[in-house]
């Protein structure tokens, strides 16, 4: 499988995402800069970590108008895979290509620790290959991870089991403990309709090898492996 | 640039009043601990965007873009801003 991993001025989880993905799972993947227009010949797009353009007027609102990221609408729209980690999950709701908002912690904190997530309902080729209420260990690292989105946009988030990862304790319960950035309803990560973008705070390619304490991370590229594997067999 | 004027724009974004608002929350409980007797605070940026254009509603209408489609996140925030003619010293 072939992995385009887009870097934009001040992002810095490129490297994590192209040694996961490669030097541990044995994938093809290429860092492609922000003004690369062609996504032929790639599987799966990766928006990963970090501070686009510094953060600056407000995380991702930048990086959104870079000529990449009509490329990476038209391979959406087609429905090629695309995650946003973090960083690039605040681009993809400051695009438009998922609903919502990323706002500053409501602890007004830089949190850098590790999470557990909950997987909820909701078909996705990100996170098809983890069960239903299975929980994962997987690390945040955010100043403005705080989900948010109005009364309406929520509930058909929820009703159509578009809300993928949820923070929950270490026993799986979604408490307001174990919820590190004041996010509506817990929500870690969310997919778009038709379930082929999921944009999630937590970064998976973090969580790559036991040296960094944990693999859990896997579970996502190993899913949307096995599914580019379903589509070419 | 687009005509023969210049402005300049006073932007205002601030989050919308259904939208929670921390920062504001802790500058409020700091000004309280200054003795202010303060009611309660919201936070939100300042711009100021110089800009030609042909007249008045020419440059509104481009502020009012530059609002809705990057200045501004509408799913959060809500703007305001005044534009105003200045003057330059333009030879011809």
């Amino acid at each position: 499988m072939r992995f385009a991993i887009i870097r934009f001025p001040g992002t810095w989880s490129d490297r994590d995402c192209h040694h996961v993905l490669t030097g541990v799972l044995g994938q093809n993947a290429d860092i492609l800069w922000h003004r690369e227009t062609d996504l032929s010949g790639y599987d799966a797009v990766v928006l990963p970590g970090g501070f686009s353009y510094g953060d600056y007027l407000r995380c991702g609102a930048i990086a959104r108008f870079s000529p990449v990221m009509e490329s990476v609408t038209r391979f959406a729209s087609r429905g090629g895979p695309v995650i946003g980690i973090c960083n690039g999950f605040q681009v993809l709701c400051e695009s438009g290509l998922l609903p919502g908002a990323l706002m500053r912690n409501e602890s007004l904190q830089f949190r850098c620790e590790w999470t557990h997530l909950r997987r909820e309902g909701g078909r996705t080729p990100w996170a098809d290959d983890i069960g239903e209420g299975e929980v994962l260990r997987i690390p945040i690292s955010h100043g403005d991870g705080n989900y948010f989105a109005d009364e309406a946009t929520l509930a058909t988030l929820e009703q159509s089991g578009r809300v993928v990862f949820r923070y929950v304790d270490a026993a799986g319960r979604a408490t307001p403990g174990a919820n590190p950035n004041g996010s509506a309803h817990n929500i870690a990560g969310i997919i778009n309709a038709r379930g082929n973008v999921l944009g999630m705070m937590p970064h998976p390619e973090r969580a790559g090898e036991q040296l960094v304490g944990g693999v859990d991370g896997n579970r996502i590229w190993e899913s949307i492996m096995k599914e580019s594997l379903a589509v070419v067999g | 640039m687009t005509g023969g004027r210049r402005f300049l724009a006073k932007v205002y974004v601030s989050l919308k009043p259904t939208v929670n608002d921390p920062e504001g929350n802790t500058i409020a409980g700091a000004l309280g601990a200054l003795g202010f007797n303060v009611e309660g605070v919201r936070s939100g940026r300042f711009f100021q965007v110089t800009l030609d254009a042909a007249d008045g509603p020419g440059a509104e209408k481009q502020v009012a873009e530059m609002c809705s489609r990057l200045l501004a996140n509408p799913v959060i925030e809500t703007y305001t801003f005044e534009v105003a003619e200045v003057q330059t010293n333009r030879l011809s």
